[in-house]
């Protein structure tokens, strides 16, 4: 039973960990390259932590995929809020079909130079 | 059954860091790069998992938290020098 809940649970972590790179490759932008590699390897790598922390069966690797998991949780989203932000301040541009740039609309703040 | 699986998801892993590894090639501006590089980190963090899941080894779990921390320092790192340098 533990065998088959780790392998359904590796084969869909690794499989949204390919999806992660998948879009990573595809997207036209640095933006949408980032959503998809930041929200799908979360999700890919909380899955493959379950099925190693299940297939362990210890309180001590336990604890340690436990702290992974929760840092991963913890810096993703603020490792990627400082790309886009760096990467926007930059100048880097954005893609050709973006129908909403709400920074550059705004009155204050810096502007992005093109 | 567990060996064939566990053999699936090494291989998707390392075709991820593969597809990874070809936009931190192509990639047009730094930003690209520092993204397919945290992404590069990820990767390896869930496939040092996979092998410590496998093989039964906990030591290994250690260095996936070292890799975890040591990605999220330098993608920050890499941010600070874009944001104040030049991106391309």
């Amino acid at each position: 039973m533990t065998d088959f809940v780790t392998a359904t649970v590796w084969l869909v972590g690794s499989a949204f960990a390919l999806l992660a790179a998948v879009g990573v490759l595809r997207m036209p932008d640095v933006f949408t390259r980032m959503q998809a590699s930041t929200k799908a390897s979360t999700l890919g790598l909380a899955c493959l932590l379950i099925g190693a922390a299940l297939q362990l069966g210890d309180f001590a690797s336990f604890i340690r995929v436990a702290s992974i998991g929760a840092f991963v949780l913890l810096t993703t989203p603020v490792a990627g809020h400082v790309i886009a932000r760096a990467s926007y301040f930059a100048g880097v541009p954005l893609w050709k079909g973006t129908v909403l740039d709400e920074r550059r609309n705004a009155k204050a703040g810096p502007q992005p130079d093109e | 059954m567990l060996d064939i699986v566990s053999q699936i998801t090494l291989v998707t892993l390392s075709a991820a860091l593969l597809l990874a590894f070809i936009r931190l090639v192509k990639g047009p501006t730094l930003p690209d790069r520092i993204v397919a590089m945290d992404l590069f980190g990820m990767l390896v963090v869930g496939l040092i998992v996979v092998l410590a899941g496998t093989s039964g080894v906990r030591a290994t779990l250690d260095a996936a938290i070292v890799i975890a921390l040591i990605g999220f320092l330098g993608t920050i790192a890499y941010a600070t020098y874009v944001e104040r340098g030049d991106p391309q």
